[in-house]
């Protein structure tokens, strides 16, 4: 609609004309969760439905990312509409901590309260054999009173989850000197720091998959390793999936300054991409103490 | 279906053509493409009010068909299996698909009207929002087309008994991750349309009650829909790759499920009345022909309600066997929201007061809501009530309960609604005989249905039974006979009053045709064009007419 | 249809009649919140049907203009949290008294099974007792046939009604094999969840003699309609002599899981295990319905691998709504699973030993 105001000046607020993007986005998205619910049971085309769904999904989306930031290059973004792009990424950020506020929540829930009722000596009548001692990992008196679950060892701070933590920590601070070189003006200093930001990223999830694959190979704790298990690989499972997302979303803001993109007053873009970056920072540190420490 | 909105660039003469501008008729959206890939806010909008009524219709089905299983004692039609299938299914697409998205629609169709913007703020996203609920609902409903059935577990999916369930259950799930991404992504839209796009002079207490309510309500569903996400992601695991968060021998516990659940269910409850609340307080005071009465303090409330809505989650555990102190705690505060609620009901009666009333198809809704819902919200404090509750946890004292909230509340409203903004809407007005009829109609038969149901609850029938002692067959019969009878009004409004209004048949609505109605959306012609407000309109001090 | 004692009444309209102080407790308090609330109602629809009525249009009223009173709102949010201080504060006393579940003369176990009840007594007198409750299959096959023959204790009749003494404190505890059920019964004022894994409890001292129902309230999967509580409360000496025949009874009764059976005798067993227990959705001819599998002519009943089908009734088949029947005696298990493998058009002539059971239950 009222794309083309007054050329030079943005509208006051842009509104996009009929887009095909989201009837498309949706339809993606339908083949992912038709796919999903039938892999998990088991049936083999399940798979191609998910993946050609998150393919398409993909695909689209990277149209209307394309859509919304030729807009936003052509100038019909009025500061309005940076406004806009700034309460909603907040409140996204918000309902991202609600997530995992259900996953710690489970995990808090599990140490303080049902552990210790399992173990406690009324359910003795039930689990006579129980010791509520967390993360108690031998088999047969764990935190597992059904005796269902095999032994392991537990996953400490050292070295790798500290290793993570300075990793995660300076690479925040590598995006910081990016931003203020982007607002000074400096676009190939900002563009050094962005890809220093985006490596940090990649090889903490690069010593994620090495932790992982160490747990599973060496301490014997996996995802069935009872609420121990549970708890610990959904909590940084999900971190890791958002350091990835994260990391996606700087590295084509990285890719964009290189295209010349953002000026050193106006990249939300930019900014965005950091909030998150810096949410999933903190999210590390919670995850460092209660997950790793205690 | 064209005559919802007219053609694009084809409004009738509209005097005082203050509001809009439309000099960009050339590409204007025309055919499927208008509502396919629609970016306006009021198409979208009909888009959710119909998507919404279907799944009314498909939901209604589902209660009826638990209503004539229960008409007598002994299983006539369906198996255990089925009617649980059914129970649960209903459960679900009044909550997630009739209710929600109606007021979804609503806020589409009137938050930018009354805040004097020209869209919503990010109208492509508004747009998959929508759309996101279809492939959601195509797998809910299709559920009972998959091996084993569809989930039967209740609404509520309780762990364990989620874990017993076959693969519609995660077909389910995913439904709802689905049906979470677009409350969340249309819950920031409102959010910052709200916040930012407001029309200069309409101060956050300037705005209509309306879009306060949606904006609390908003902030409660970015806030526990990712709860819920979590909470089934979790029973997803545990059912597929080998977690115990719900399973003891693992050292996880099937209540936690419960607790997480309910504290995205409990101010879900509230999510589904706030916005009705905002009707009401938009419709009251037109009526009354008088402005409402403590606007501040509506706010205030809205607010409390939301925020104790946080707090009071484990009233629906109370049979769980939670310590003496978890008990009492969740009693207390419970019980506290009957405050910020009554002053609410207060404040409609003392806008009311003095007034000088008529009483159109909206108010007579809004009075019906107010009546019946305050005997919902009674029954409310009655569960909240620990010691009572061991008696009526689970049975249909608690069905009674909330059906009065939901049904005469949320869907009153929403019925409220209709009636009130419809001739804005479609550019006709509704017949009033009609609306009395279905307004009468409903309400009679209403209480027919569920007004037993607190008899047979107190006499200790369990819900989620398909069948059940003798003793409790003459109320049972009553509430099927009932159920028909509301089912039947509902039928009669589709097709005598949606129906004709979708048609533009009837007179024509003028641009305000309430005399006292306040709000920006009546300083736009009926129907409302296709563009408003594209450049923000200049507001008196009320910030509810525009100066031209 | 008449009214049950001790369960639900012909349109009875309150709470049952209490046989316990905190029954009674529950009852005042509802029919307090009823006066307060209807009070409260009354006041406050009068007042708007008062304007409804006055202050209409059609009448002449013309709208004053007031919008606010600081003093006005000040008070209906005051007076309301008053009048909700003074309901908290008698249930408050209730709730105490409720979960105050200490100095039990008698505690017992009560397991939830999809879909029956296990009660186990654990402690006083009769310690040792234990045995299964389920709804009569006759009222379960009534149920069925979608046109029940009205009778008073319709679903709620048991084969083994749970036994208690009169006026003393009997401590419940619950438990659940498989999901969530609740068990409650309504003259007594109890309801309690019985959570997997989890034991709960919760307490009632009976006042009267009688038959109390109840039924299983939370949804527990296909059957939860069907899983009453019947208690039975008698006097201490009829106490005493149940004790004594049960405890007879049961030492009567006690099977040596080792003891090497003959077919017949184990067939002739059998049936009854499985009129009891399968019937109801395997069906009397073993024709099963719908979903559920039939056992005549199934493959895996006639197979010479007895293990396969142990496996089944000792950990069920969720996924195809099986539940696990390890619950029942290992003589239990093996008639019913020989009864199975030698009715209807099935004669393999397998016998299954008790001895099979106790091996694959390692
Ligand atoms: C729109 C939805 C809605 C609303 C608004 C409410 C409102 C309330 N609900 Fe309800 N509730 C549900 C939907 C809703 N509920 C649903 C769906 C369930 C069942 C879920 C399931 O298990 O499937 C449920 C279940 C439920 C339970 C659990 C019952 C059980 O399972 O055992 C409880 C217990 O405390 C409860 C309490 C309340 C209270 C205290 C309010 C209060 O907000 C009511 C406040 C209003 C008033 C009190 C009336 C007006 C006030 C005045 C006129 C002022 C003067 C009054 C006094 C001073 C008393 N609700
Ligand atoms: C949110 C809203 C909502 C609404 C609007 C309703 C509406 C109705 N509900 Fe609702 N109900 C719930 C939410 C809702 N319910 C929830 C959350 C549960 C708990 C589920 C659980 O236990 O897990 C429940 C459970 C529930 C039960 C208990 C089931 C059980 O425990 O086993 C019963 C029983 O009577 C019932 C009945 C009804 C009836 C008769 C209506 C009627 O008001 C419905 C009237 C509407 C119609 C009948 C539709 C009319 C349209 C047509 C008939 C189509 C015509 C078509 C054309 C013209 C094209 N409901
Ligand atoms: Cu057991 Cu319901
Ligand atoms: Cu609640």
């Amino acid at each position: 609609m009222s794309a083309a105001a007054t050329p030079g000046k943005a509208p006051y607020y842009f509104v996009p004309g009929p887009s095909r993007h989201p009837v498309m986005a949706a339809i993606g998205l339908f083949f992912v969760i038709l796919g999903a619910g039938q892999w998990i049971n088991g049936h083999g085309w399940g798979m191609y439905s998910l993946l050609g769904g998150l393919a398409f999904w993909a695909f689209v989306l990277q149209a209307w990312f394309r859509d919304a930031i030729g807009e936003s290059e052509g100038g019909l973004y009025s500061d309005r509409i940076d406004v806009s792009f700034r309460w909603s990424m907040g409140w996204f950020i918000f309902s991202e901590v609600m997530f995992f506020a259900a996953f710690f929540g489970a995990l808090y829930w599990a140490r303080v309260f049902s552990v210790p009722s399992l173990g406690s000596l009324e359910n003795s009548l039930l689990w006579p054999d129980f010791k509520a001692i967390w993360p108690s990992t031998a088999a047969g008196f764990t935190a597992a009173p059904g005796g269902t679950v095999e032994a392991f060892s537990t996953m400490g701070p050292w070295p790798i989850p500290t290793i993570n933590t300075a990793l995660l920590l300076t690479s925040g601070i590598t995006l910081t000197i990016a931003h203020h070189a982007l607002i000074a003006g400096n676009r190939g200093k900002t563009i050094a720091w962005m890809w220093i930001t985006v490596l940090l990223g990649a090889t903490f999830l690069g010593f994620q998959a090495y932790e992982y694959h160490h747990a599973y190979s060496e301490l014997n704790l996996k995802l069935s390793s009872g609420i121990f298990g549970s708890t610990f690989y959904m909590l940084t499972g999900f971190h890791g999936f958002h350091v990835c997302v994260g990391a996606l979303m700087l590295l084509f803001i990285t890719i964009r300054l290189m295209k010349g993109h953002f000026t050193a007053d106006r990249h939300f873009g930019f900014e965005g991409a950091a909030w998150y970056w810096h949410f999933v920072d903190v999210v590390w540190l919670g995850l460092y103490v209660v997950v790793y420490w205690m | 279906m064209s005559a919802v909105l007219p053609p694009h660039g084809v409004h009738g003469g509209h005097a005082g053509d203050h509001a809009h501008d439309d000099h960009h008729d050339h590409h204007a959206p025309t055919g499927w493409r208008r509502w396919v890939f629609a970016t306006n806010h009021k198409d979208i909008g009909t888009l959710y009010l119909l998507f919404s009524f279907t799944m009314l219709m498909i939901g209604g089905i589902l209660a009826l068909c638990i209503r004539a299983e229960l008409f007598k004692p002994g299983l006539q039609f369906f198996n255990p299996e089925l009617f649980n299938q059914f129970t649960t299914m209903h459960g679900l697409i009044m909550v997630f698909g009739a209710i929600m998205p109606a007021f979804v629609g609503f806020a589409n169709w009137m938050i930018p009207l009354q805040i004097g913007a020209s869209d919503m703020a990010f109208a492509r996203m508004n747009n998959f929002s929508f759309w996101l609920m279809i492939p959601a609902a195509i797998m809910l409903v299709s559920s009972f087309f998959m091996p084993g059935g569809a989930p039967a577990a209740g609404w509520t999916l309780y762990a364990p008994l989620t874990l017993q369930m076959g693969p519609s259950m995660d077909a389910g799930i995913f439904a709802m991750h689905i049906l979470g991404a677009s409350s969340i992504m249309g819950s920031i839209n409102i959010i910052v349309t709200i916040l930012n796009m407001r029309a200069p002079g309409m101060t956050l207490m300037k705005m209509p009650m309306f879009c306060w309510t949606w904006l609390i309500t908003a902030y409660l569903l970015i806030a526990v829909m990712p709860v819920l996400a979590g909470a089934i992601t979790m029973t997803l695991t545990d059912r597929h790759f080998g977690t115990a968060f719900f399973n003891p021998a693992g050292g996880g516990d099937p209540i936690m499920y419960q607790h997480i659940f309910w504290f995205f269910g409990h101010p879900e409850v509230y999510i589904m009345i706030l916005p009705a609340f905002g009707i009401i307080s938009q419709i009251v005071p037109a009526f009354a022909r008088k402005r409402l009465f403590g606007y501040a303090s509506m706010v205030y409330a809205t607010a409390s309600i939301a925020i104790l809505s946080f707090i009071v989650w484990a009233h629906h555990m109370f049979a769980t066997g939670m310590p003496v102190t978890g008990q009492l705690f969740f009693m207390y505060a419970t019980m506290l929201i009957a405050v910020p609620t009554g002053v609410k009901i207060f404040n409609w009666l003392a806008t009311m007061w003095r007034g000088s009333m008529t009483f159109e198809v909206p108010m007579l809704w809004a009075v019906g809501f107010i009546f019946v819902f305050t005997m919902g919200g009674f029954t409310g404090l009655i569960c909240a009530m620990a010691p009572i509750d061991i008696q009526i946890q689970d049975t249909y004292y608690v069905v009674a309960h909330f059906h009065y909230v939901l049904v005469a509340g949320s869907l009153y409203a929403l019925f409220a609604g209709v009636y009130y903004w419809g001739p804005k809407w479609t550019g006709v007005m509704y017949s009033e005989l009609r609306g009395k009829i279905h307004f009468w109609g409903s309400l009679i038969f209403f209480n027919i249905t569920f007004f037993p149901m607190h008899f047979l609850g107190l006499a200790g029938m369990p819900r989620r039974y398909a069948d059940y002692p003798m003793q409790f067959t003459d109320f049972n019969q009553i509430a099927s006979i009932g159920a028909f009878g509301f089912g039947f009004m509902q039928v009669y409004f589709f097709l005598f009053v949606v129906v004709p209004m979708m048609r533009g048949k009837g007179q024509p609505a003028p641009q305000k045709p309430w005399e006292a109605a306040e709000g920006l959306e009546w300083e736009v012609p009926s129907p409302a064009p296709f563009h408003t407000f594209e450049e923000p309109p200049k507001l008196d001090a009320s910030a509810t007419r525009i100066v031209a | 249809v008449n009214d049950l004692k001790g369960g639900p009444g012909v349109n009875q309209i309150n709470l049952p009649e209490p046989v316990t102080t905190i029954a009674r407790d529950q009852m005042w308090l509802h029919n307090f919140m009823l006066i307060v609330c209807l009070v409260i109602f009354v006041a406050v629809f009068g007042v708007m049907f008062y304007s409804i009525f006055k202050h209409r249009k059609s009448k002449g009223a013309v709208s004053a203009n007031f919008h606010e009173s600081v003093a006005v709102e000040i008070a209906w949010t005051v007076v309301p949290f008053l009048i909700v201080i003074g309901m908290a504060l008698p249930a408050t006393k209730v709730v105490v008294a409720m979960k105050d579940t200490t100095n039990a003369d008698l505690t017992i176990k009560a397991t939830g099974y999809q879909w029956k009840w296990g009660y186990d007594y654990i402690k006083g007198e009769g310690e040792g007792i234990g045995f299964l409750a389920t709804l009569d299959t006759e009222q379960r096959e009534a149920s069925n046939s979608g046109n029940p023959q009205p009778v008073d204790n319709y679903l709620l009749k048991v084969d083994n009604p749970l036994v208690v003494p009169v006026d003393k404190k009997v401590r419940i505890i619950t438990t659940a094999n498989d999901v969530i059920h609740a068990w409650m019964v309504p003259a007594f004022g109890v309801k309690q969840d019985a959570i997997p894994g989890f034991v709960r409890d919760t307490w009632f001292k009976a006042e009267k003699v009688g038959d109390y129902y109840g039924q299983c309230a939370e949804l527990c999967g296909k059957e939860h309609a069907y899983m009453p509580i019947h208690v039975k409360v008698v006097s201490a000496e009829d106490y005493a002599k149940w004790v004594d025949g049960k405890k007879k009874e049961m030492a009567a009764k006690a099977d040596d899981p080792s003891k090497v059976w003959e077919q017949a005798a184990l067939v002739a067993r059998g049936e009854k295990v499985y009129a009891a227990n399968c019937a109801v959705c395997h069906k009397p001819d073993g024709k099963g319905a719908g979903p559920i599998k039939a056992l005549d002519a199934s493959a895996l009943v006639l197979s010479d691998n007895h293990l396969e089908q142990i496996q089944v009734l000792l950990n069920g088949r969720m996924d195809k709504g099986m539940p696990a029947w390890k619950q029942l005696s290992d003589t239990d298990i093996a008639a019913v699973i020989t009864y199975t493998k030698n009715s209807w058009s099935n004669k393999t002539g397998q016998t299954v030993q008790p001895a099979e059971i106790v091996a694959a239950r390692k």
